[in-house]
This record gives C-alpha cells, structure tokens and sequence, in this order.
C-alpha cells in the first residue's frame, strides 16, 4: 500500500474508482471511445431528464412527493443513477456502472450543446444544479461526507462536544435552528473563503476563519461550488466549440439538440385542415385557454376585433389547423355582420390573414405566440380583447369570467390564489385541470395551442403517440425558420417523433 | 513651565511651510527603513514579494507618481531621500515590478496580493458627534476609534482567525488597520468584500434615518460588539456627546425609536433631565418591548450601534490594488507621524500626544542626556549595517518616536514567529515520503 497524500480508493477495480459515487461534480471529462449511438442516444435521454426536472420545477413543490415520485421514475426509465445503494438483484437492464458512465458522458455531451449562448447556458446550468440538488439531497449523512471528501471539499463535521460547546452561539447565528437541532444535525466547518455569501450576510456563525454551517445550508454552499464551476466549463468549452463543431458527424447532432430546447413552436400543422369551421364554437367551451375562448366570444358578441386581437387569435386559429381558406372564410363571415362590407374586408383585412400565412410580403409563415409571449409584449388597452386573462385582467372581471363558465368558487379561489402570485400559467393549468375535470394536466402550459391539444387529447380528440413534449420557456418564437433540411432527417428522425405531436 | 508641556508646545507650531526642510532630516535620520523593509519583506519567504510592491509618492505640488518599486532596501532609502516624498502610500504586489509596467503585455501585469486593510475616518461619523464635524478630532469622539478598534480587532482575530493585525494611526482624523497574515494577503476582492459586509453595521446615508436594523437572532459577533459599546456608551454617549441632553440631541435619538414610546419617552423627558436616568427609562421601555412583542424590538441596540459601531469604508477595503497611507508616512496638515497603535494601551492612546515631524526633528537637536550605553538588539547583526544605519538607530531612539518602532518592532517578531512555524511545518512534511 502507498502512503500518498490524496484521499483515494486505492487498489481497487478501476471502474469502480472512476465512479466511485453515484454523483459527481463532472469536473473530468470522458477520455473514452463511443459510437454515435452511444452519443446520440445518451444526449437524447439526458435531454428529456433535464426537461422533466425543469417541468416539474415548474409545476411542482420541489422536494415534495409527487415531484419526487415523478422524478425517480423518469431515472429509472431512462436509466440514469440516482440512488447511492444499489441492490444487486435489482439488475434489471443496465448496471449501476453503466448508468453512471452514461450520466457522465451525456452530461459533457450536453455541454457541447447548450455552451454557445446565454440562454441555452442559463438553462442547462438551471437543470443541472436542480438534478444536482434533488440526487446531493438523497445521499445519506454519511454518503455525503464522503461524497465532499472524495472532491476534495473541505467540509468537516463538527464533532459533537465542540457542538455543544458551541450551542448557544449556533443557535443565535442561523435562522430557524433550535437547540434539539444542533444535537441532532450534523454541522460542517469550512474555510470562511469558501462560503463567501454566508459569511457577507451573516448568516452563519464564524470562529478562527472556519464558517459552522447546519446540514441544511450546506447544500447551498455545494450547489454554489457546482454552479459556478459548471459556468466556468461552459465558457471554456464555448471556446473549443468550433472544433468539435467541425466534425460533420457531430454537428447537426449538436445543433439539433439546442434548437430542440427552443421547443416545439406549432408551425408544423399535422392536423391542418382537421378542423371545420362549425367546430369553432362548441372548441371554444371545450379546448379553448381562457385567452383564446374570450377573443372568440368578443369576436361573435361585437363582430370586430382590433388588431392585437386578430393577430393573437388568428395564428392561434391556424396553429389548430385552419386552413388559409377557412380562416378568410370565417374572419369574413364575421366582420361582415358589422359595418364592414366584403369589399372593405377584402382590401383592408384579407390582406394580413394572408400575410400571417405567409403568402404576403416577405412570406414569414408566422407562428402562433407562446403564453411567454402574450403575457409580456403588447398589453390590451380599452376596447382590446388580446393578452392573458389570467395576467390582464382585474381579478373581479376574471372572477365573473370564471363564474360565468361554470367554474367552482373553491376551483376560481385557487385560480386567484395562483394570479396572485402571478403564477399566470399555472392559473391557466388549473383552469385546464377544474373544466376537464382531471387531477393533474400532466403537462406544464407554455402556449395556448399545447392547452388546445392536450385538451383534445383528454377528450379523446386524437394523439396516438407519446405524450406532446411542452415547449420550454422560449423566448418569443414568431417567425421562426422552418425546421432543418432534408440531410437531418434521418439521424433526427428519432428526436422529432419524440418532440412532436403525433 | 515643564518639559512636557514646551514640548506640546513645539509640536504644535508644526507649519506645514517647514516641511520641504523637515522631511530631508526625516528621511535621512529617522525613517525606520531597516523595520519597514522588514515588514514588507516578509522573511523573505516569497520570491520577489518586495520587489513587486508597488509604491507611490505624492511629492511636492501635489504631484504624484505611481508604479515605483525598488530592489532592495537601500534602493529605497536612496529614492526616498533623493524625491523627499510628502506623503507615501502602499499598493499591492504585483506580477512584475510595478516600475516596468510599461514594458509588460497588455493584460498580464497584475496585482497579486495585499494585506487586507481598514480604514476608518472620523468624518463617517458626523451625523452622530456633536463637538466636531469634518476633518477636527477632539478627545470626547476619539473614543469612536477606541470603540472601533476594540470591536473589528475581535472580530478579525476570533471570528476569522487573524492573527497579525498593525492598527496605526493616520495622522489627522482616524485609523488604519493593516492585516498582514499571509491568507490575508491572498484574499480575493469578492472575500476581501464579504470580510468588510460581514463587519458592516451602519448602512445608509443622508436620507437614512435609521440606519441600523437588527433582526433576530442576534448574530454572536453583534452581541461581542455590544458588550464593547455598552462598556463605553455612558461616558461617551451620554456624557461626552449628551446626545439626552440638548433637544436637538434628543430629537434625534427619539427618531430612531417606535411612535409609542417615543411619546412616552416626551412625556417623561419633560420632567427628567438627568441623561442617565432618561437612557435607563428607553431601555426599559426596550426590554418591556421585546417580552411582549413576537418579533424582537432592538431599537436600544441599535441605537447604541449607529451612535458608536464601527463605520468602515468597504470600498477601501474590497480593492487587491487599492494604495494606501503608509505607516510612518506623514501627515502634511498635522504634520503627526502615521504611528502604530499599542492596543495594550489603547484607552491610553492620545492623538493630539502623537510627535510630529518637527518635534522629532527638534528632539534631534537637544543635547544628549548622558552618555547612551549602544545597546545592540538581538535582531540587528552588527556585520549587517553600516554606520549610517547604526546612527539612524541611535537617532530614532533619542526622539519620541522610539517607542512607536518598537511598537512596529514587536508586532514584526509576532509575524516572525508565524513565519518560522510555517517553514519548519514545511520541511517536515518534505522529510516525508
């Protein structure tokens, strides 16, 4: 046996050195060989982990049952590490070696992937440091220790007399930690140096240059470490992005990848023409958001909308699979009942319908806006029926609204509950949840066409394949360039099916 | 009239006028290089870490020069009493010498490492002392700096673990701390910031009102520092400064307390002038306050706190390449010797006693009270300097700066010490295989 001054497993299988622990920081890179599959397949499957991690960020309580119980079962289906034990018997497909192999390269794949702008970095380093924090946290007292030790953090526990030596000054240096807590939970000591934010707040007690951090908060300082490591390695690897982009094999995987995070944008209309225009009015009750179901019943009640109206709740109408047929027809049969004649119409509005199909001016086929977008940009004014209702509207309106559809007084309490907290698109979940009388949506709401087909689809409307993958938190995503040339399908051909409505 | 007081007199004819001829005297006779390179030097343990020091003069006129840096000690000496600087400034270490900057990449010349420094001016403090304001001192508010002191010395030796703190005086209005640990010194700017937040207290400006706001719990460190303040706040506060006594005063203390009790507090004030028994009905109505109230009412601390916590300079101290006043330099409106401070005599400590350059200058003149044995300290090896030097010694300790050398001396054996520690640790663990 050596004497070395590095704390490592000596002697031992060299794979079980290499992932040692079912976590890692993803400070080394992978110095293996892989196939393409390989590579392309562990991208994929890390993709949608993290994207689950972030709809359920979204949608649920992090930490809580239902968002741990979801969370685990996206592990296991897509095979990656998450618990420290592993039962030999439970060897059902891969082994726990090779999850974690597969942990470590997809996540440096990704890394490639998401580095090249702001955006796409903040995202990935959002997920990544929430999977982090969900796997640090199901580590044991003990697990963790040597988890810290193994990466050479310097975290050691307070023994327990110094502890208690120390009690009363725990207690009044940390929040919310009472005197049984100091017995029972565990506390680190750490370089002031190295838990900067804690000691420039105060929040912690300091003696001779070591911070006493509680168990709780130590995952802060842990998280801060990884998240400012991971922005380091991004900036890095943006740099040497142009040479990896250079192998031809790689690239339109990479690239496809980052677009596929901007998400789906439902320019791509399979159920074009699958709509009649005698569906309209029984659709708006049914598989409308509140946003869209308000323009089309202002539009019926006054015959007109102006034009935030026409461009919200036109797109959303060709997003559904009108045709440019139908939506001339339909916009003309009802702007014609008000002062407007044929003529008029023709010249003045027929124009932009078909400028938002692309046929007009410079042939942009327009995509229909995301919630992101309808909350933020071009706010209704008097006489308007566009925007977020959830967002725009004066919470007694809304209430009528609500009431006026038939909506609980406990489900419009809760629907208020969320406006409050200007958690607009969890409001318009809930709506989606009390009118089709489901539990859970099962989805997290970023665009009123998803709500259109997701509700189809509760309604039995359609849908064979997997479950419509929900857009992310794009930035505005009108008039977008239409999806990658022909040369991509067929090693995308896989991501797409997943990604796309069926 | 005694000694003393002819004495007190000199130094305060101090004309700013007599400094062009005072500071050539000062630089050539007094100056304690041989302590100063010391000190900078740091044992020598560190390649080049003098010579990367940065330096800079304001000399004549007010002109200024940056980047200089010197090879060795006497290098120093030489500039120093060639350029005759009238006040002398510390900057950091940098990765090449600062005075070929010039000839340096674009991008690679970098300040490295500094000692972690504080500095705490007198003006800070105007909105709360009534007998002075801007740049006079008087001893009724220089317990402000004894108060300082005392608080951010704990606070850096307990709380972080420093061991090697230089408090000097800065000539006029206020007092530096240089900490010279070596993880001090390579402290970054966000934990040189952290550090001086974390010390922090009194927040805001003209238009703050109150500026302290305590929450529970108390943090420890606060707590030390209110044991510091209450030591000190009845003389100071309510003698010194009678900050019960005129209403103006009052006015602003009842400011900072809740509406009801302020009515109460008028009420009574009404009747009772004495400033003790009136600090002692607020804190009763203080500690009436938190026994009731759920979310504790500290209004007494912190009025305690933004009447006497440490008021510091976070930007001063955030900076890796930030200059500041030497020890030792002079201050050319008092003319006083930037001199450090004995914290075992700190209640002691006068600064209108502090020498000024032309008392020193004159002491050099008196004749000598008997024949000085030439005691020959353990530290200085007579092969190593010349005679000049050994004349300077010997002149310094005739002058009444001697006993701030000292001062300077003692706290260079503690940095020592550390520095043998460190070696040894080093070459045992190298023993090993």
């Amino acid at each position: 046996m050596q004497f070395t001054g590095r704390k490592r497993r000596l002697i031992g299988n060299p794979k079980t050195e290499l992932y040692g622990h079912c976590l890692q920081f993803y400070g080394q890179p992978p110095l293996e060989n892989i196939s393409l599959t390989e590579f392309e397949t562990f991208a994929v499957d890390r993709l949608k982990l993290l994207k689950t991690v972030e709809n359920l960020g979204v949608s649920q309580v992090k930490g809580s049952e239902l968002y741990k119980n979801k969370l685990d079962k996206e592990f296991s289906n897509l095979h990656f590490p998450y618990k420290a034990e592993v039962k030999e018997e439970d060897k059902v497909g891969p082994n726990e070696y090779e999850k974690r192999r597969k942990d470590h390269i997809s996540h440096f794949i990704l890394r490639l992937a998401y580095c090249q702008t702001e955006d796409l970095r903040r995202w990935f380093i959002q997920q990544e440091v929430d999977l982090f924090r969900y796997r640090f946290n199901y580590l044991t007292q003990a697990q963790k220790s040597s988890f810290l030790q193994h990466n050479n953090l310097h975290y050691e526990t307070v023994g327990l007399e110094e502890k208690m030596a120390l009690s009363d000054k725990l207690i009044s240096s940390s929040y919310a930690v009472s005197g049984c807590k100091v017995e029972n939970q565990d506390y680190y000591k750490v370089p002031f140096q190295d838990a900067l934010d804690l000691v420039r707040n105060r929040k912690v007690y300091l003696k001779a240059g070591y911070v006493y951090i509680p168990h709780q908060d130590i995952v802060i300082t842990v998280l801060n470490d990884f998240r400012t490591q991971l922005s380091k390695a991004l900036a890095l690897t943006a740099r040497s992005l142009p040479t990896v982009l250079s192998d031809e094999r790689l690239q339109p995987l990479l690239s496809h990848l980052s677009h596929a995070y901007v998400g789906q944008d439902y320019s791509i209309q399979k159920n074009m023409g699958k709509i009649s225009l005698e569906q309209i009015d029984p659709l708006s009750g049914k598989s409308f958001p509140l946003c869209m179901r308000g323009l089309h019943q202002a539009l019926r009640e006054n015959h007109h909308l102006r034009h935030g109206g026409r461009m919200q709740y036109g797109l959303f109408l060709k997003g559904i699979g009108l045709t440019l047929e139908q939506a001339l027809q339909f916009w003309r049969s009802e702007f014609t009942k008000s002062k407007v004649d044929t003529d008029k119409f023709d010249k003045q509005y027929a124009y932009s319908i078909r400028h938002n199909y692309g046929k007009e001016g410079k042939r942009t086929d327009y995509t229909p806006y995301s919630c992101m977008k309808v909350i933020l940009s071009n706010a209704p004014s008097q006489g308007d029926h566009h925007g977020c209702p959830f967002r725009h509207s004066d919470a007694e309106l809304l209430k009528q609204k609500l009431q006026s559809y038939k909506v609980s007084p406990s489900g419009i309490a809760q629907i208020l509950d969320l406006v409050k907290g200007m958690h607009y698109q969890l409001a318009c979940q809930k709506y989606f949840e009390l009118t089709h009388n489901i539990e859970d949506s099962g989805f997290s709401l970023n665009h009123p066409n998803q709500y259109f087909l997701e509700s189809q689809r509760v309604l039995g409307g359609g849908g064979k394949e997997a479950k419509a993958e929900p857009p992310q938190r794009a930035p505005d995503v009108a008039a977008k360039p239409p999806l990658d040339p022909p040369a991509l399908a067929e090693m995308t051909e896989d991501l797409d099916a997943y990604f796309q409505d069926g | 009239m005694t000694r003393t007081s002819h004495l007190k007199m000199t130094s305060a004819d101090y004309e700013p006028a007599t400094l062009p001829d005072l500071l050539p005297l000062y630089y050539r006779r007094l100056f304690p290089f041989s302590q100063y390179y010391r000190w900078l030097n740091y044992g020598g343990v560190q390649k080049n870490y003098f010579q990367h020091r940065e330096f800079s003069f304001t000399l004549k006129d007010d002109i200024y020069v940056r980047y200089q840096s010197f090879n060795t000690q006497n290098e120093l000496e030489k500039e120093m009493q060639k350029m005759n600087p009238y006040k002398i400034d510390i900057g950091a270490v940098y990765s090449h010498r600062p005075n070929q900057h010039n000839t340096v990449k674009s991008g690679t010349f970098q300040a490295l490492e500094k000692e972690l420094v504080f500095d705490i001016d007198m003006t800070d403090y105007d909105d709360v002392r009534s007998c002075c304001s801007a740049a006079d001192i008087c001893p009724k508010c220089w317990t402000l700096m004894t108060i300082a002191i005392r608080i951010l010395d704990r606070a850096l030796r307990e709380d972080f673990g420093f061991r090697h703190l230089l408090w000097v005086y800065s000539g006029r209005r206020g007092v530096h701390c240089w900490v010279c640990d070596e993880a001090a010194r390579k402290l970054s700017v966000a934990a040189r910031s952290a550090v001086a937040e974390y010390l922090s207290l009194v927040k805001g400006g003209d238009e703050t009102v109150r500026k302290v706001v305590l929450s529970d719990p108390i943090h420890p460190s606060i707590r030390d520092a209110l044991k510091v303040v209450e030591h000190y706040f009845p003389q100071y506060a309510l003698q010194d400064q009678a900050v019960l006594g005129l209403k103006e005063s009052v006015d602003k203390v009842l400011a900072l307390v809740p509406e009801d009790v302020k009515k109460d507090l008028h009420t009574y004030f009404e009747s009772e002038k004495n400033p003790e028994k009136r600090w002692g009905r607020l804190r009763a109505y203080a500690k009436t306050k938190q026994a009731t109230v759920k979310k504790g009412q500290h209004f007494e601390k912190e009025i305690m706190l933004q009447y006497c916590y440490p008021r510091l300079d976070v930007n001063v101290s955030k900076g890796v390449n930030h200059l500041l006043k030497s020890p030792f330099s002079v201050h050319p409106k008092t003319g006083r010797i930037s001199v450090p401070i004995d914290l075992k005599q700190l209640d002691k400590f006068d600064p209108f006693d502090v020498p000024t350059i032309s008392l020193i200058c004159a002491e050099l003149d008196r004749p000598r009270v008997g024949e000085e044995e030439e005691q020959v300290d353990s530290k200085e090896k007579d092969s190593d300097i010349d005679a000049a030097e050994r004349r300077r010694i010997r002149d310094y300790k005739r002058t009444s700066l001697a006993k701030y050398v000292k001062i300077l001396d003692q706290f260079l054996d503690g940095v020592a010490q550390s520095n043998k520690g460190e070696l040894l640790k080093k070459s045992d663990l190298q023993k090993d295989f």
